[in-house]
């Protein structure tokens, strides 16, 4: 069994709190880095971690801390991505509700590599109470100094605080994201520059997501190379996936990073199985935005192998039979499902949530959306479904954001692999009826 | 006419408060924690009235205001209910029966999805992806997510919600999310 980095104490009654907390040795990272390291130390730690972003994107951390701009005489500052909303992901969740001091320590932590005087953890605004969780952890910080003036006597001063968002999906693009932070509508900057250089208030800014932050702790506490020992080549440490659908145990998990995908379905440790000992028939393995797979190509890859829960594996044959890591956001569908309704539930999110500044987005979204809904309404064609793959190519790489990437890789999945689920709609309506396309669960009868 | 809006004392010192988390000069920044205090404050809306005020406590064009309060899809531009039934109707909600909550909830209110009951106590509105899909079907009334929701539990909590008539606000004080 693997051991748990973040997750280790997430039980212990009262681990929200700061005494429990301090007790299971929280807050030693950040004793450490400020009584025997330098802000250069911590960074070589985490570029010798392997540590990729946990955001989605997977870019190295230790890089993207280095391309922070120190022109004399600017602030710096740390903005933590708490906006968590890619459909399927809600790990960021789960762990500030649960352990909302091991993302501040991480942002103490951090801040003092980066040299941030100031941070934010910009939350989004469905997280209200969780944001409450956070402001009272953050005062329990100030009043036992680990936050203020001076933090141990080192020299290094800090401040955090909460920023609220309002409900809209494109603010977890961290341009977006800033846009948001200085309180204006959250359209994505054209890049470059990048945060690094021009990002909170025109200031060199990182951005990183709660995850990321959270697993400088276990870093710098037990060392870079330690954590780059655990999980496999590239993809070093652990993740967090949230687990959602249809399985007998959803929840969040923390695997070891390599974690063979069948043992994850099916092991009892894990998501249990399929609810119900149905068969599987799809998974989006890393929220909304990336490829779906069928049962066979997400338990092996086309050249047969294992697929194993890491970056490079599930990216194993690029987009033709691979999919992506992602978030983490981990959707299983049993034989029950609709592919072509979950896609229109994807369709219509991207739409509502295109910020549109941009035409192939703001247009295509909801047009794909249409030709969807009219599929399932029984009014499609075989014209509309080679459409829809149109649609979709014409938006990919034609936008300022990756927004427009997101909304088309899962029409572009669900065709090429479930074509005949799309033609079956279109050619004999009655086929919809009959799949009836969502699940009823026994226990969503009244009493 | 209603009358003009004004916060409560301790809201307005509050809404001073967070406006000095910025850089100096950067405290539009507020912006947005402020219309959610003014949301909650003003009858869970944010009217005309009410967002030129904002503006004028962060001393900005109310133009500002208006072009930010339209983007977000939390902020309710029109009156809502008191207690505003916001259902996830994403793909890990819908696979586990988000649509069949909707549907017994319309029918039981007699309201389609954007609508107000006649005696002003609920709205039903349809949201995506509320981070809450390992406890799906889930639905947000204020601050408190409802998870893991059955027909049966549906029912109870309208019934709480009901008996108990006050208006339910995301900045309100709840404990956890789970029921
Ligand atoms: C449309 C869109 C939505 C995103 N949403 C999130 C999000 O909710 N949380 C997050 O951490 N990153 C999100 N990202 C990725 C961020 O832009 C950014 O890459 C990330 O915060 C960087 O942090 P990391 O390197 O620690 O992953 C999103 C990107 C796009 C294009
Ligand atoms: S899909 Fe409903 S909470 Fe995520």
């Amino acid at each position: 069994m693997s051991r748990k980095l973040l997750l280790e104490h997430d039980h212990v009654p009262g681990i929200n709190t700061y005494a429990v907390y301090r007790q299971m040795n929280g807050y030693a990272s950040v004793e450490k880095a400020l009584k025997s390291m330098t802000p250069e130390t911590v960074l070589e730690e985490v570029k010798k971690s392997g540590l990729r972003g946990r955001g989605g994107a997977g870019f190295p951390t230790g890089l993207k801390w280095s391309f922070l701009a120190k022109p004399p005489g600017v602030a710096r500052y740390l903005v933590c991505n708490a906006d968590e909303s890619e459909p399927g992901t809600f790990k960021d969740r789960y762990l500030m509700e649960r352990i909302p001091h091991l993302l501040i320590e991480g942002m103490i932590t951090s801040s003092f590599s980066l040299g941030a005087r100031t941070s934010y953890i910009y939350i989004r605004g469905e997280y209200y109470y969780v944001a409450n969780i956070l402001e009272k952890a953050i005062e329990e910080a100030y009043a036992n100094g680990w936050l203020g003036e001076n933090i141990l006597g080192s020299g290094f001063s800090h401040d955090m605080h909460v920023q609220i968002g309002a409900g809209a999906y494109i603010c977890g693009e961290e341009t977006a994201l800033l846009e948001s932070l200085e309180g204006k509508r959250g359209n994505p900057r054209i890049k470059p520059p990048f945060p690094a250089i021009a990002g909170a208030w025109g200031c060199p800014t990182v951005v990183n997501n709660v995850e990321t932050i959270a697993a400088v702790v276990p870093i710098i506490n037990e060392g870079g190379e330690a954590y780059s020992k655990i999980g496999i080549g590239k993809s070093t440490g652990t993740k967090l996936i949230s687990a959602s659908g249809h399985i007998n145990k959803p929840g969040v998990y923390e695997i070891d990073l390599g974690l063979p995908v069948e043992e994850f379905i099916y092991s009892d440790q894990y998501c249990g199985g399929i609810k119900g000992g149905r068969t599987l028939k799809a998974v989006v393995a890393g929220g909304s935005s990336v490829p779906i797979l069928p049962a066979e190509l997400i338990l092996k890859t086309a050249k047969g192998e294992p697929r194993l829960m890491s970056y490079e594996s599930l990216g194993d044959g690029g987009f033709l039979t691979g999919t992506m890591l992602g978030s983490g956001g981990f959707i299983v569908m049993d034989d029950t499902t609709s592919i072509v309704k979950n896609l229109y539930t994807f369709a219509r999110f991207y739409h509502h949530e295109s910020c549109g500044q941009c035409s192939p987005c703001r247009e295509g979204t909801g047009w794909m959306e249409k030709i969807l809904h009219k599929i399932l309404d029984g009014h499609g064609t075989l014209a509309d479904v080679d459409l829809l793959w149109d649609i979709q190519g014409k938006i990919e790489g034609k936008t300022i954001c990756p927004l427009g990437e997101a909304a088309a890789w899962p029409v572009a999945a669900a065709i090429r692999h479930f074509r005949a689920e799309f033609e079956e709609y279109v050619t004999n309506p009655q086929s919809i009826k009959d799949v009836k396309h969502y699940y009823r669960l026994h226990n969503l009868q009244p009493a | 006419m209603t009358k003009k809006p004004e916060f409560a004392p301790e809201t307005l010192a509050l809404a001073r408060k967070l406006m000095k988390r910025y850089p100096e000069g950067k405290h539009k920044s507020a912006l947005i924690p402020i219309l959610h205090l003014a949301q909650a404050e003003f009858d869970g809306w944010l009217s005309p009235e009410t967002m030129d005020y904002v503006a004028a406590i962060l001393n900005i064009q109310p133009i500002e205001v208006y072009e930010v309060a339209s983007f977000y899809s939390m902020f309710n531009l029109k009156p809502v209910g008191k207690c505003h039934l916001e259902i996830c109707r994403t793909s890990s909600c819908w696979l586990m029966g988000a649509e069949d909550v909707v549907a017994h909830i319309s029918k039981k209110l007699n309201i389609k999805e954007g609508e107000t009951t006649p005696d002003g106590m609920f709205t039903l509105k349809t949201v995506e992806c509320l981070g809450s899909c390992g406890t799906a079907p889930v639905m947000q009334v204020g601050a408190t997510y409802f998870e893991n929701l059955t027909l049966e539990k549906v029912d109870q909590l309208l019934e709480t919600m009901k008996s108990e008539g006050k208006r339910r606000s995301y900045t309100d004080k709840v404990q956890s999310s789970n029921i």
